[in-house]
Parts: C-alpha cells; sequence; structure tokens
C-alpha cells in the first residue's frame, strides 16, 4: 500500500520522480473523476495505471501534465511540491505525455509537429535529422517529412512519442498506448519503454489490458470509480485479482470464441473483385483485393497498421475511389465513389475515426443518431425534418444501446469513448444494413465497452449481416472471425478459416513472410 | 486566489438571452463613461440618441430605412458564417444587386406596371448577387480557394463596375439627359418601380423591410427545420462527418454561398427600390453595408431572426448620429458605440461558453520551488 512505500521513501531511498498525494478532482455536474488518489512512481520503473475507462486514468495523467489542475492535494517532482499553471510548466518539469487523442498538427509534417512549441529559429533539416535520429534509437522510424494527415494512427502515435522523447521527459506518461498498436508493433514499445527506463527515466503506463501491463510494468495501481484500489508490486500480483479490483466484480479472462446461433451462409454480400487504390500520398495502397464476405459471416482482416486497412474500409464505404476493380454491396455494384449510394445498397460503416469522421462532434446526440436515416420518412417529410420523431428515435435508441448520457440534446463530443461508439453502433444498426465494415470498433473502449460492442458484432452476423472486421486486436479477430485475411502492403496474403489459423503463423504473415505458406502449399 | 475558466457541457437555455443583453447593457455603460470623459452628460446624449432613433417623430420611419440594408447584408453573412463559409462579399454582392436591380427597372421602363417592376428587380437583384458570389463559391468548391479573399476582391471588383457604370460610360444606368449632362449621375428608375411602404400611423415599413424580415423567416426555418439545414450543421461542424454520411458538400456550398449572394442582392434591389431609386456608386461606397452587416451578423449570433432586431438597434444608432452630429455631439461617437456594442457581445460569449470559478490558493510553482 501507498503508506509502506511512503515509509520507505522517508526511510533514506531515492524520491519518488512523481508523486500524488490525495489529488481530487471534480467536474462540473457533481461528477468526481479522482478522489484522494495516492500515486509514486519511482526513479527508474515502469508503473502501470490499471482501471477501466472512466476509472479517472486519463484525468490523473492530465493534473500530472498541467492540463487541469487538482481541487485539492499536492503533486510531487522528485520530492518538491509542485504546482502547474499550464502544460509548459509540467514540461519543463520533466513529464511528458501520449494521449490517447493524438495533439499533432494535422497540416504540419512530422519533424514541424515535433518542433512545434520550442523556442529559437526553425531549422528543418536539423529537426528532421533529429526525428530520423530518435526514430532509429528507439525503433519509432518514421518519414520526418511526411504530414500528419498521411500517417495511420499507428504512425501517427511513434510520432508523439517521439515528440515527448525530444524534449527530454523524465518521466513519461503513455495514456493506452498499445490500442493503436500490433501484437509485433506493442512488443517493440515495450522495448522502447525498458530502454528508457534503463536510462532512469520513468514511465507511467495507463491502460485497462491486463496482459500487457504484466509483460512491461514493475509496479502497477489499479483506479476503480476515481479512487485508488492500492498500488502492489506485479511480481506475485495475479491477474485475476487485479482484473477483480479494477471491475469490482469477478470477470473471465479468456478471450473466448463467442457461440453464434448461425453459420455463413452461400449468399455473398461483399465481394471486391481486383480493387486498387491510392492512398494519400498517391502511392498504391491496395494492390488489387479479392475478398468475399458471406451472409452471416465475420471476415476479419489482421494486419500491421498502414498496410491498406484504412483505404480498404473506405473503399468498401464509397469514401475513396478505386483506380481500378469493383465492389459489390449486396449485389449492387458500386458504380462511382458515394458514401450515400453504397449505404442504400445495404452498407453500415464505423469508420476508425469515430469522433471526427463517424460523428459530427458538436452536434447533439439525436442529430448524430439522424445522421443519414433524416433523409427519408419518417424523420423527414419532403425537405422538412420531423423533430418530434428525431427526438423519439433518438430516446428510444439511447435506451435500446444502453447510452449513458444526460440526454439527448447533449453535444456528441462530451460522452466518453465507450458511449461515442455506442452512439455510432446504434445508428449504424438502425439502418438495416446488409454489410457491415467494422474499423477498429473496440479501440480505447474499457473491458465493458469491449464486450457490449462484440456482442453486437455477432448479433449483428446473427442477423445475416456479413461482417468485415478490420482490426490490430489479433484476439479480438481470433475470437470473432470465421475466415481471417492478413493484409500486407495492400495485398491479401492469405486467408484462413479460423479452425486453421495460428497465432504464430498469422503473426509471420502480417510482417510479410510467406515463406511457410510455400513450404505447408509444398 | 484565483479565477479560472471551465467549459460548460450544456448552456442553459436563459443564458443565450441574459449573455447578450448583459452585453449591451456593459457596451451602454462603457459608452457612457466614454462620454462623460469627453466632457458630455452621457444621460442627457443618450436621451437624444434615443429620441432622434426611435421615439421622435418620423424617427423610427428613418431608423428602419437605415436598418433595411443592414438586415439584408446582415442575413447574408449569417446564412454563409453558419456552415463555417466566410463571405466577407455582402457589400459587393449588394451593390452588383443594385445594379441588376436598377438595370431591370430601367430596361423595363415606363411599359410595366408597379407590381411587375418590382417583382423584375428583386428577382434581378437576387440573380446578380447570387451569381456574384457563385464566383467565389465555385472557386471554392472546385479549387478549394479561400472564399474569404476571394470574396473581398470581388468587393471592389463591384464597385469598380459600378461606378465605371455612372461615371466612366454611357451605359443604360446613366443619365444622358438633363442635370446628367453637367455632373454624371445614375438615371433614375421608373415612377411606377419605388417600392411602396406601409404606413403605420406614427411610422412607414418600407417593402424591403418586409421583404427581409419574411426573408429571415425563411431562413430560420430553413436551417432550424429542414434536411438542407442538417446538411449546414454537419459540413458546417465536421466536413469528414458531413462527406461519410455522403452529404453533397459541394453543393450545398454552392447553394449556401450562392443564397447569401441573393440575399445581399436583394438588399441592393431594396436600395434602388426604397431609397435612392438610382445607381449610386459613390453612396453604396460610403455606406459600407456590407460590412456593417457582419458586424450584425456577429452581434446577432448568427440567428436570423435576431438579425431582425439588431439591425434595428444598429439602423437606429446610425439614424441618430446622422442626425444629432454637430458641435455638441462628436461624430465618432455612434462609432465607437456599435464598435463597443461588438466588442461586448463577443466577449460576453465567453461567458455564455465558459463558466468562471474562483480556485483555491495554490502552492509555490515549480520555479518558485526550484
Amino acid at each position: 500500500m501507498s503508506e509502506s512505500d511512503v515509509a520507505r521513501a522517508s526511510a533514506g531511498g531515492p524520491p519518488p520522480a512523481l508523486a500524488a498525494r490525495g489529488i481530487t478532482k471534480r467536474f462540473p455536474g457533481g461528477v468526481v473523476a479522482n478522489e484522494h488518489v495516492d500515486l509514486e512512481v519511482l526513479p527508474g520503473e515502469v508503473h502501470a495505471l490499471l482501471g477501466e475507462n472512466g476509472a479517472g486514468k486519463s484525468t490523473l495523467s492530465n493534473c500530472f501534465t498541467g492540463l487541469y489542475r487538482p481541487d485539492e492535494g499536492t503533486i510531487l517532482v522528485d520530492g518538491e511540491p509542485v504546482a502547474f499553471h499550464s502544460p509548459r510548466d509540467a514540461i519543463e518539469a520533466g513529464i511528458g505525455m501520449v494521449h490517447q487523442h493524438f495533439r499533432l498538427v494535422e497540416s504540419f509534417t512530422v519533424a514541424e509537429n515535433i518542433a512545434l512549441g520550442e523556442h529559437g529559429p526553425v531549422r528543418r533539416r536539423a529537426d528532421a535529422a533529429r526525428v530520423r535520429e530518435l526514430g532509429e534509437r528507439y525503433g519509432l522510424g518514421v518519414d520526418p517529412n511526411a504530414r500528419i494527415w498521411q500517417l495511420s494512427v499507428g504512425q501517427q502515435q511513434r510520432v508523439e512519442i517521439i515528440k515527448a522523447l525530444s524534449r527530454e521527459a523524465r518521466i513519461l506518461i503513455l495514456d493506452e498506448p498499445t490500442a493503436v498498436l500490433t501484437p509485433h508493433e506493442a512488443e517493440a514499445l515495450f522495448e522502447v519503454l525498458r530502454r528508457m527506463t534503463a536510462e532512469g527515466r520513468s514511465v507511467i503506463f495507463i491502460s485497462h489490458k491486463l496482459d500487457e501491463v504484466r509483460a512491461v510494468a514493475d509496479r502497477v495501481t489499479v483506479l476503480r470509480d476515481g479512487r485508488s484500489e492500492g498500488t502492489r508490486p506485479l511480481a506475485g500480483a495475479e491477474s485475476r485479482e487485479l482484473a477483480r479490483l479494477m471491475v469490482g466484480r469477478d470477470v473471465s479472462l479468456t478471450a473466448e470464441a463467442p457461440t453464434r446461433a448461425t453459420a455463413p451462409t452461400d449468399e455473398v454480400v461483399l465481394a471486391l473483385r481486383g480493387v486498387r487504390a491510392t492512398g494519400e500520398h498517391g502511392q498504391e495502397s491496395l494492390a488489387g483485393i479479392d475478398l468475399e464476405v458471406r451472409a452471416h459471416e465475420v471476415v476479419g482482416v489482421c494486419g500491421v497498421s498502414g498496410n491498406g486497412q484504412r483505404e480498404l474500409a473506405e473503399v468498401v464505404a464509397g469514401m475513396r475511389p478505386p483506380t481500378s476493380g469493383t465492389v459489390e454491396i449486396a449485389g449492387t455494384r458500386l458504380a462511382k465513389a458515394d458514401p450515400r449510394a453504397a449505404q442504400r445498397a445495404g452498407l453500415a460503416h464505423v469508420p476508425e475515426d469515430r469522433m471526427h469522421t463517424g460523428l459530427s462532434p458538436s452536434l447533439p446526440i439525436e442529430d448524430n443518431l439522424a445522421l443519414t436515416a433524416h433523409r427519408r420518412p419518417p424523420l423527414s417529410t419532403g425537405p422538412f425534418l420531423r423533430r418530434r420523431r428525431i427526438r423519439e428515435r433518438a430516446v428510444a435508441l439511447m435506451a435500446d444501446y444502453d447510452v449513458r448520457a444526460p440526454g439527448p440534446t447533449t453535444p456528441t463530443r462530451v460522452l466518453s469513448g465507450g458511449n461515442v461508439q455506442k452512439v455510432l453502433l446504434a445508428r449504424e444498426f438502425s439502418s438495416d444494413p446488409k454489410v457491415l465494415v467494422a474499423a477498429s470498433p473496440t479501440r480505447g473502449l474499457d473491458v465493458g465497452a469491449i464486450e457490449a460492442v462484440r456482442s453486437l458484432l455477432v448479433d449483428a452476423a446473427e442477423r445475416g449481416v456479413g461482417v468485415l472486421l478490420l482490426s490490430e486486436d489479433l484476439d479480438e479477430i481470433l475470437s470473432l472471425s470465421d475466415r481471417i485475411a492478413v493484409i500486407y502492403e495492400g495485398s491479401i496474403l492469405a486467408v484462413v478459416d479460423r479452425a486453421d489459423a495460428d497465432v504464430e503463423e498469422l503473426g509471420l504473415l502480417m510482417g510479410g513472410d510467406r515463406s511457410h505458406l510455400a513450404d505447408g502449399a509444398a | 486566489m484565483g479565477l479560472r475558466l471551465e467549459r460548460r457541457v450544456d448552456r442553459p437555455r436563459w443564458l443565450t438571452v441574459a449573455v447578450p443583453l448583459a452585453s449591451v447593457a456593459v457596451a451602454l455603460f462603457v459608452g457612457g463613461v466614454v462620454i462623460a470623459l469627453s466632457g458630455n452628460d452621457a444621460v442627457d446624449t443618450y436621451a437624444r440618441i434615443l429620441e432622434r432613433g426611435f421615439t421622435s417623430r418620423g424617427a423610427f420611419t428613418a431608423t428602419l430605412t437605415a436598418a433595411t440594408p443592414l438586415l439584408f447584408t446582415g442575413l447574408a453573412a449569417a446564412a454563409a458564417f453558419r456552415m463555417g463559409v466566410f463571405n466577407i462579399g455582402g457589400e459587393g454582392q449588394l451593390i452588383v444587386g443594385a445594379i441588376g436591380a436598377s438595370g431591370a427597372a430601367i430596361a423595363l421602363g415606363d411599359s410595366a406596371s408597379g407590381p411587375v417592376l418590382i417583382v423584375a428587380m428583386v428577382v434581378a437583384g437576387a440573380a446578380a448577387g447570387a451569381a456574384w458570389a457563385g464566383i467565389a463559391a465555385v472557386l471554392r468548391a472546385y479549387l478549394g480557394t479561400n472564399e474569404i479573399i476571394t470574396t473581398l476582391m470581388l468587393n471592389y471588383l463591384a464597385i469598380n463596375l459600378a461606378t465605371y457604370l455612372v461615371f466612366g460610360s454611357t451605359s443604360a444606368w446613366r443619365e444622358l439627359t438633363g442635370t446628367g449632362l453637367m455632373f454624371p449621375q445614375g438615371k433614375k428608375i421608373p415612377d411606377a418601380a419605388r417600392w411602396p411602404g406601409i404606413d403605420f400611423g406614427n411610422f412607414t415599413v418600407g417593402l424591403g423591410f418586409f421583404l427581409g424580415t419574411a426573408i429571415a423567416i425563411g431562413l430560420f426555418v430553413l436551417f432550424r427545420a429542414t434536411r438542407y439545414g442538417f446538411s449546414v450543421r454537419v459540413i458546417g461542424d465536421e466536413p469528414r462527418a458531413a462527406r461519410y454520411a455522403g452529404m453533397r458538400t459541394r453543393r450545398t456550398i454552392l447553394s449556401l454561398l450562392a443564397l447569401s449572394g441573393a440575399v445581399a442582392g436583394i438588399g441592393g434591389a431594396s436600395d434602388v427600390g426604397g431609397t435612392r431609386y438610382l445607381l449610386d456608386p459613390k453612396a453604396l461606397g460610403q455606406a459600407g453595408y456590407g460590412y456593417a452587416g457582419i458586424v450584425v451578423a456577429a452581434l446577432a449570433r448568427l440567428n436570423p431572426l435576431a438579425v431582425v432586431g439588431v439591425s434595428i438597434l444598429m439602423g437606429g444608432l446610425a439614424n441618430a448620429g446622422r442626425a444629432l452630429q454637430g458641435p455638441d455631439f462628436p461624430a465618432g461617437l455612434v462609432g465607437t458605440l456599435q464598435g463597443l456594442l461588438l466588442v461586448c457581445t463577443l466577449a460576453g460569449e465567453l461567458f455564455a461558453r465558459y463558466r468562471v470559478r474562483r480556485t483555491a490558493p495554490t502552492p509555490a510553482t515549480p520555479g518558485a520551488a526550484a
């Protein structure tokens, strides 16, 4: 417990690199995000902060980085009490943060983002060299001259980490860093963190995934409902015990394949034939994709981020024109890239970027639930909206999908990640689709919300929807898919039945290594 | 002890009314201090503005006349700004609207009846304004050109075009007989083309003001209750979500900018038909209705119905300033008051969006601790 840590610290050990004493943070509306939270992060340790979404992890780290000021309690850096008036104070105190939602200027290059906020003249070549040097040193390769909007989410995260490292952060806070990474990328990140702690830096690793906390952290503090459930070393801590502390009840830890009442039929609801498309750079990002999804079937597409998943989802959704090849949704061939035509043909789409592509953040929930349906009766009559029906439908959908919000007129941007995704899913499922494209649908969600989203996907497949699931979470792909397609550099390297799937084999394929396939064929 | 701002999650309804009213009160108070500092009696000055702007005989009629062009340009700005399309070109669109409307009235001449002439003027004004804005709209929708710059530049083109038609050529818009031979001036429109007003006893409301109010109501309904208005809000808030939802972003930009231009153009028609009865480039250039309209739209917080009230307020101030100017009434006072109103309203937005909280005393800063 923290008291013993305090005792140890006062008994002559080095002071904690970063400590919180009795931090309380309240928000308007009576929400207490942190209540008397104690935390001590020792020099050279990876300290995991474990808790569900809404447990107060992000609020606590925002207090550490000067974004919020705690209502009560003190923060200590190297044993000295500090008060951060702005993020700059925190940066100067040596605290760096990689947020879950990136703080990058989309139209700037990687190097410009790194240089942003620093004093002195802009030296492009030196900045680019620094990015390259840090990238090589920590295995975070990224093109310094690429613009942020051209990068995949995984690549953008690397930029964030490089940014913090380039500011010589002694204490690095990572908020759900692996949510956007493949297992391989995550392992590489852990290696980066180990190198940092070997240099005497400290890492606060925020997560709700037990296995990765176990893989990377030295000690763990569990947060639940804004309160600390205590700190313990990971050696000797039982996963089941940590999970119980985190959610306040027993949970099943294995990603069991949910049983489905129906089997895939022969009816093909989504067919891609020889689809090629270019990415943001104008480079070929889809190099001839052939893929079919049948009714009642879940096809999982796995791969390292940036191998064409984003373009694949966009082509199917009619948001990106293919340069050649055809896309057929429920027998209707998409003549041109038109999201509305794709929707009419029976497509539902849960995009990777929920908040800014899937939703209009400042609009009320009720309008976001009517984002596409408002065009047709009963939500509109001719050119006029039927506001009352929009409201009633929103109230009903919010109840059905358990969206927790003050009301249907609440701006969508104030919702938590899980509730945002529920709004999106409620809307997409309510259109009675034939095909669902879901891109990283559970990324960044807590355990409860992940369960809810996965069971909705399973429900959809049972109702006859063909689901194309793009995910970087291999466990998710394995637990939900009937067939698994591995995408690498814009091509589908292999499609395997779940029954034949082997994690190691998939991992090799995701890395572009298909030698073992040739062996198997021979 | 310090003060701190916290973003409001939900904006209470009473605030959307209370904050603008409080802002106006603060602006008037600060204005009063300025008047007192300039050596005048603040209460007396306000009383005179109130009298000459609103209450004295004929004052309200003159105020409505002054308010009418601001109403149109204010609505034009509000409509476009709602989608985050910054149409700064209300000025130019109003001028080409005046060119179109006066041209239509002169071309039809005395042969046509009053109603036909007036409808023709409205249509021609709207079409000219829409076409003028359409230039910027096409550039924005297809080439991504910044509409702030294009609409602004088109303002200069418009005023120079009007000046050329009246002062630089022997066009149909120029008076070529009588006094027009001695000094270049615009040609009068037929008497039948003059826009009527409705007499309410104490004051008269011109057709232009009625038309503007009707357009305000129409725009309010358009934004509040139609599919089109829904698209405008989504595109204005998050273009990526609009694209995802299959909304016709390009088409909406084109149509909304054209609509905005058409409203400003009708303002030009109203200026010709209701006030000047000819194309007067000099007066239009000096009035700066287009720019004042942006201020009106900002004060009205882009609500078309509020634009009606704000345009009357601003029109009244302008009217009183004109009537009262003299040795004991500083010439810049009205402009100062209008500026104060804008600053206070925009500052008031802060309180509508954020909640001010007092913070507890904080321990030493990292700088002090080091």
